[in-house]
């Protein structure tokens, strides 16, 4: 029996006010590609965060190739064979590719403390070539598209030549060939002997690259499965500790044949080409196309966050203009954005202050001065009515997992009794339990009269919430499904109808 | 299923509306200005007006160059004008009170400007001070140790008349040695700066601190150099301008640091960091001292020399900002 990589046993970790892990335990071997799942806050980045010496456990022991040993630092980690990538981005953008590769590493030059830029950029093409990437070493970070980003981010992880490489959701930005290629490099690492741990919420994905699959829940270790014997379904129980029902929730009908938003002929550079649709009371309006295609551009333009350079927006049948957000919360409409963690929340304020953020000016008097007792009965309406798991309204947004920061801001648009809801990415990083809740939610919206907009990068998500679907590329849309007549397939021609785009 | 990304700029693209155009921006402000002074003021042309700017823009050019690297880690430097003095003052003590060799004097200034740089890098990384606070206290401390070395008095280098004849000696071009000293420490911190594990950590903190932590580097010894190199300038700059006045003024040297502060903006060197270069620094450093002599050639009170200084000040940082709004 092979010598196990990692073990680890008997793992604590707490945060002030959090106790993120309890008696936590997990193995790797050798050759073996061991994914880890669980919902949002089940603690599985803190464990590997422990691993790669991010953090320092509280309690417990690792064993690295049978040694204890202590993992002091990211250093620590990386001189004992241990790399990580994480969910989110940790590039330097105003360097440039080969640079954020090798950063610390710098090959040198006639002196030691002289930098080799010659060598350092032909190592990152080395490695580009051993990887299969098609990357421009010199090329600043802050220029790439982040689906690039990522792949520096994997190019880097990989140049250490580790015996662990933990991956924390790799393939959020990913298109699916970029998907296969990088299965396709873990696979040969794997062969290679090394322990690849996978943390995704993208089951099926894992099905068809894990030996083995750890589930945890609440920051305790439930189990280990092998993935051959394991299903789904059966995984998404011990994820949630409740059997979830895969059918879509009900979408309700839609009868309401009211327009309450329409948009005529809107323009905004390259991305914003003469758009143009309408929306009705109670419907759930999907906008899909590929990343780039100008979707959020549209909603911004509406929202005006961003100006439009032309173009109509009609609310209930009365023209409007809209010169910046708050004159389109003024008429009703709210805008969740991609980032809630940047553009939706105030990360180190409570729940309350964020829930009445877009609303303030009813909560206070003439004088400005804030009336508590109303903010907190309003908050904790919210926080009941859309089940946000949180100890207290006082706790600060940014210890919430994603799926209840989601609500939170939700809770913000519906205290500030807006009725055209744009959600842009509404479950991006947001485990399946909570994904069912927030389409739960937003059917509900949608049953008390509420119209929403929905863009989505995820065509199942999409097919199975909208009434409507318009898809867009290029800045322009391409055209319109219904509901019944909706196929990815279609989905996807109209989301890469270039031809027609470039001849108009 | 997933969908595919948008194509990402050219480097081209990138080049076009990157961190030179603000440096040739800042050239060509130059330039203008000193077509316009020479056309419009009269006596403004001429070999020994463009001498003086040359001279008046050695002490500031040297600060500047220094603070441009704590800056571009996205850090700032407050007590650069006061370190300054007391560097010079450090000077006066060794060279004249102490009457050792001046070779030592001018090692003191550095050492006492890099000890001025670790204690304010320590505060910042190891204290975790927000730079702003750590240099403004410093600013204090080495204002006030200046006047309790020196006992509040000026230290006169008439014993050493080697000091002032070495830095304004005029062997080339009639141009005082001090320019060359300030051009010569440039052209090292442009090394640093482009050419070292030093510069590429500079850049690398300035980008994302955490970033840099996380790949393994030592943030914190690193911040911390930084500022020890800052700190060297410092002792430069004491030096220069000691040799200027040929004595040590402990009540000199608050005020400075907005003049070198506002060269390195000027030149394009980004108060939220990762972004600047000793180049553009250099120009906005001339930019300054060229403005300042050219309005006062041109008669125009002191008063006045403040708000129009300001008012550039502003502009060309909002210039850049308008700049990088529409390339991004």
């Amino acid at each position: 029996m092979a010598e196990l990589l990692v073990e680890m046993t008997g793992i604590s970790k707490s945060f002030p006010g959090v106790h993120a892990l309890d008696d936590c335990r997990f193995e790797l071997h050798p050759g073996e590609v061991h994914a880890l799942v669980g919902e949002n806050g089940a603690g599985k980045s803190t464990l590997m965060k422990i691993l790669a010496g991010i953090y320092r456990r509280d309690a417990g022991t690792i064993r690295f190739k049978g040694q204890e040993v202590e993992i002091a630092s990211p250093r620590a980690a990386q001189d004992l064979g241990i790399s990580i990538i994480h969910q989110e981005l940790n590039l330097m953008g105003h360097l440039t590719v080969a640079q954020n590769i090798f950063i610390g590493r710098e090959p040198r030059g006639a002196a030691p403390f002289l930098l080799d830029e010659k060598t350092l950029n032909a190592k990152a093409r080395e490695l580009f070539e051993t990887l299969h990437l098609k990357l421009d070493p010199r090329a600043r970070v802050s220029s790439l598209a982040v689906a690039q980003q990522q792949m520096v981010e994997i190019a880097k992880a990989l140049s250490f030549s580790s015996a662990v490489l933990i991956m924390d959701e790799p393939t959020a930005a990913l298109t699916d060939t970029e998907i296969d290629e990088l299965f396709r490099i873990i696979r040969h690492l794997r062969d290679q002997g090394k322990g690849i741990v996978h943390i995704s919420h993208r089951l099926e994905e894992l099905k068809q690259i894990s030996n083995r699959i750890t589930v945890m829940r609440d920051g305790r270790f439930i189990a280990t499965v092998n993935t051959a014997d394991a299903e789904i379904q059966q995984i998404i129980s011990m994820m949630v500790g409740r059997t979830v029902f895969e059918a879509t929730p009900e979408l309700p009908e839609q009868r309401d044949p009211n327009v309450v938003l329409e948009v005529k002929g809107l323009n905004l550079g390259r991305q914003v080409r003469d758009i143009s649709f309408s929306l009705h009371r109670g419907e759930i309006l999907g906008i899909a196309g590929l990343v780039g295609a100008g979707r959020t551009e549209v909603v911004r333009a509406i929202f005006a966050a961003d100006r439009p350079e032309s173009g109509q927006v009609t609310i209930n049948g009365k023209q409007v203009v809209i010169h910046g957000p708050s004159d389109a919360v003024h008429h009703g409409i709210a805008y969740l954005s991609e980032d809630r963690k940047r553009y939706g929340l105030a990360l180190g304020m409570d729940v309350e202050l964020n829930t009445v953020l877009a609303s303030l000016r009813r909560f206070a008097n003439g004088f400005g001065w804030v009336r508590t007792g109303a903010t907190r009965k309003q908050a904790l309406e919210q926080v009941q009515a859309l089940a946000i798991k949180t100890p207290s309204i006082r706790q600060r947004v940014k210890n919430l997992s994603g799926g209840n920061q989601q609500k939170v801001v939700i809770a913000k648009w519906l205290t500030a009794d807006t009725d055209i809801l744009i959600f842009d990415e509404p479950t991006r990083g947001i485990d399946v339990g909570a994904k069912s809740e927030i389409y739960r939610l937003l059917n509900d919206l949608a049953k008390q009269g509420k119209s929403i907009i929905m863009i989505s990068s995820e065509l199942p998500e999409v097919l199975r919430m909208s009434h409507r679907i318009l898809v867009m590329c290029e800045g322009r849309i391409t055209g319109e499904l219904s509901s019944a007549e909706a196929t990815q397939e279609k989905i996807m021609t109209l989301a890469t109808q270039r031809e027609a785009v470039a001849a108009a | 299923m997933q969908t595919t990304s948008a194509p990402a700029r050219s480097r081209a693209q990138s080049l076009l509306a990157g961190e030179s155009i603000q440096r040739l921006l800042a050239l060509a402000a130059l330039v203008i200005l000193l077509v316009f002074f020479s056309i419009v003021v009269p006596h403004f042309a001429s070999t020994n007006n463009y001498i003086d700017i040359l001279t008046a823009t050695a002490v500031n050019g040297v600060l500047a160059t220094g603070v441009t690297f704590v800056i571009i880690t996205g850090g700032i430097d407050l007590s650069v004008g006061t370190g300054m003095t007391f560097t010079s003052v450090v000077m006066g003590i060794v060279s004249v009170n102490m009457g050792l060799p001046l070779p030592l004097g001018l090692l003191a200034a550095l050492a006492a400007g890099a000890l001025v740089g670790v204690i304010n890098g320590a505060l910042i990384a190891k204290a975790k001070l927000p730079p702003f606070i750590a240099t403004l206290g410093m600013l204090y401390v080495t204002l006030g140790m200046a006047q309790v070395i020196s006992d509040v008095h000026p230290i006169y280098f008439d014993q050493e008349p080697a000091f002032q004849q070495f830095f304004m000696a005029k062997p080339v071009v009639g141009i005082p040695n001090i320019v060359w000293v300030m051009l010569g420490g440039a052209a090292v911190a442009w090394i640093l700066l482009n050419k070292t594990i030093l510069g590429r950590y500079t850049f690398a903190l300035g980008s994302n601190e955490e970033a840099t932590r996380l790949s393994g580097v030592n943030v914190d010894r690193w911040k911390i150099i930084v500022y020890a190199v800052d700190g060297l300038f410092i002792g430069l700059a004491g030096i220069v301008i000691a040799s200027r006045m040929n004595s040590a003024q402990p009540g000199l040297g608050m005020g400075y640091e907005l003049d070198a502060i506002a060269a390195a903006v000027i030149g394009g060197t980004s108060l939220s960091g990762g972004e600047g270069s000793v180049v553009g620094t250099i120009i906005g450093a001339f930019l300054i001292s060229t403005l300042r002599i050219g309005l006062s050639v041109a008669g125009i009170p002191d008063q006045w020399k403040s708000v129009i200084t300001g008012l550039v000040v502003i502009g060309a940082v909002w210039l850049d900002i308008l700049r990088r709004r529409s390339r991004a």
